[in-house]
């Protein structure tokens, strides 16, 4: 499975919908996914691909880990693994 | 009912080893956030907290007493020491057999599971000391408190997570009020500063990595202290009996419960309990002049906390000075209730405000005057003690000066 394939899987668990509904474009709010759904999100995406994610909820546009839409956190696991594989 | 005041407090922390150094270190505005020192502190992403300074056990404790005394007791033990020389009071036959214990701890003993879980896991050790069960277990501090002072009274350890000293010191208050207790020891201890301790908190990615500024706009969450604060609670009548100093008078107290998320905090319980405290303590809104607030450091606390403190005080909230101790000692969790209880009797007792520390810019969610980096001399003769806990556990205690 690629990056964006599994990110995808990964966001699907989280907002428990169906894989087919999230779309690169969705917000992890329009997925209903809340502030600490978020959280356990980047927790799972960090023991998938085996990446320290560096996010602090407080300041959650801060830091290079862009979590606005699934498509940006598509691009930013696919940095982060290059960075620390 | 009983009034019921405090004739001896004690403490250890990040800003220092008993009452007289915390209390300078707060009108100073020092702070006592550091670098954190601990084994593999590399592995881990936040790497400051409010620790206690230069503490080596072994100068204040046997080996015998080691063995028993997890790191939360030994900070319970030490600030119970210094509360008890305070007040001079001591507990003997029927006084004894009336007065207890209540201690608020979130981890209790968590350098020995920690350290106990390194030997069996990792190390794959197939035995422990035999005192393991008796160090770790949460009312191990308390137990050595009641047997050190000899308190034969009801006793007993409340975990609120961060309002567990609150709890604990206002459920003690009211046993004194109604006389189902003489005299209390009251506080709380906390030692999560551990490797492992710190792994956990940073999973719920709450905590800030350079400092914790409450109400600051630019504030980027908490961060975690250690120690213990300890108080002696008696009668009004029996503490002027015996001629002891009063630093303060409980008046009121108030729980609730927020029954709406795990972690995040909501404004209406903290309100409730703000309101039940001064409706317990039969004062209104007009007398309080300063609240030493929860105030961590993170958005969704400080906005919160604001945003219940206007609801409660209307327009008095233009005249309230709100400061989050916090600030300078860190957050400490089970104990922090307590520790921030010195800074309340400082303003009631000395006339010195603790100031907010780290205060940079202006959030307009958080528009109270928050006492900013600069310790304020004023007189104020009711003060509030916030404490919201995650659970949506509250507990807000009111004092004021004699």
């Amino acid at each position: 499975m690629s990056v964006q394939n599994k990110v995808i899987q990964i966001i699907a668990d989280q907002s428990l919908i169906d894989v087919a509904d999230v779309t690169l474009a969705s917000t992890l709010d329009e997925l209903g996914i809340n502030s600490l759904g978020v959280v356990e999100s980047i927790f799972a995406l960090e023991e998938e691909f085996d990446i320290e994610v560096q996010f602090n909820s407080n300041v959650p546009a801060e830091g290079d880990f862009d979590i606005s839409s699934v498509a940006s956190i598509v691009l930013a696991v696919e940095k982060l693994v290059a960075e620390q594989a | 009912m009983n009034r019921v005041v405090i004739t001896g407090a004690g403490t250890i922390n990040a800003l220092g080893r008993n009452v007289s150094e915390t209390l300078g270190a707060m009108r100073e505005g020092r702070c006592g956030i550091r670098p954190l020192k601990c084994p593999d502190v590399e592995r881990l992403s936040i790497k400051i907290g409010g620790q206690v300074q230069n503490f080596d056990e072994t100068n204040h404790f046997n080996r015998q007493q080691i063995a028993l005394y997890d790191r939360f007791t030994q900070f319970t033990l030490l600030a119970a020491r210094e509360a008890m020389a305070e007040s001079g009071i001591s507990f003997s036959e029927e006084l004894a057999e009336k007065s207890g214990v209540i201690l608020g701890t979130a981890a209790g003993g968590m350098n020995t599971w920690d350290d106990n879980y390194r030997a069996v896991y990792e190390k794959g050790k197939n035995r422990v000391h035999p005192f393991v069960v008796p160090k770790l277990m949460n009312n191990a501090a308390t137990s050595h408190v009641s047997m050190e002072f000899n308190l034969r009274g009801p006793s007993l350890t409340v975990s609120t997570a961060c309002a567990s000293s609150n709890h604990a010191i206002g459920l003690a208050f009211q046993m004194v009020r109604s006389g189902t207790a003489r005299a209390m020891i009251a506080g709380g201890s906390e030692a999560m500063l551990t490797f492992g301790g710190m792994k956990a908190w940073e999973g719920l990615r709450v905590m800030s990595k350079t400092a914790c500024r409450p109400f600051s706009a630019n504030r980027s969450g908490m961060v975690q202290g250690e120690g213990a604060g300890i108080f002696v609670l008696e009668t009004y009548e029996d503490a002027t009996a015996r001629g002891a100093e009063i630093l303060a008078e409980i008046v009121g107290f108030a729980m609730t419960s927020d029954a709406s998320n795990i972690v995040l905090p909501n404004s209406q319980g903290a309100s409730r309990a703000m309101r039940g405290a001064l409706l317990d303590a039969k004062i209104n809104v007009n007398d309080i002049g300063y609240i030493n607030a929860h105030g961590t450091g993170t958005m969704a606390n400080d906005k919160t906390e604001c945003t219940a403190i206007i609801d409660v005080f209307g327009a008095h909230s233009d005249h309230l000075m709100v400061s989050s101790t916090k600030s300078m000692h860190g957050h400490l969790i089970g104990a922090t209730g307590a520790v921030e209880l010195l800074a309340c009797i400082m303003a009631l007792r000395d006339g010195v405000i603790a100031p907010t520390i780290g205060y940079e810019s202006s959030d307009p969610e958080c528009a109270l005057d928050v006492v900013p980096n600069i310790a304020r001399d004023a007189r104020v003769v009711g003060v509030l003690s916030n404490a919201f806990a995650f659970g949506g556990m509250n507990a807000v205690l009111a004092l004021k000066s004699l």
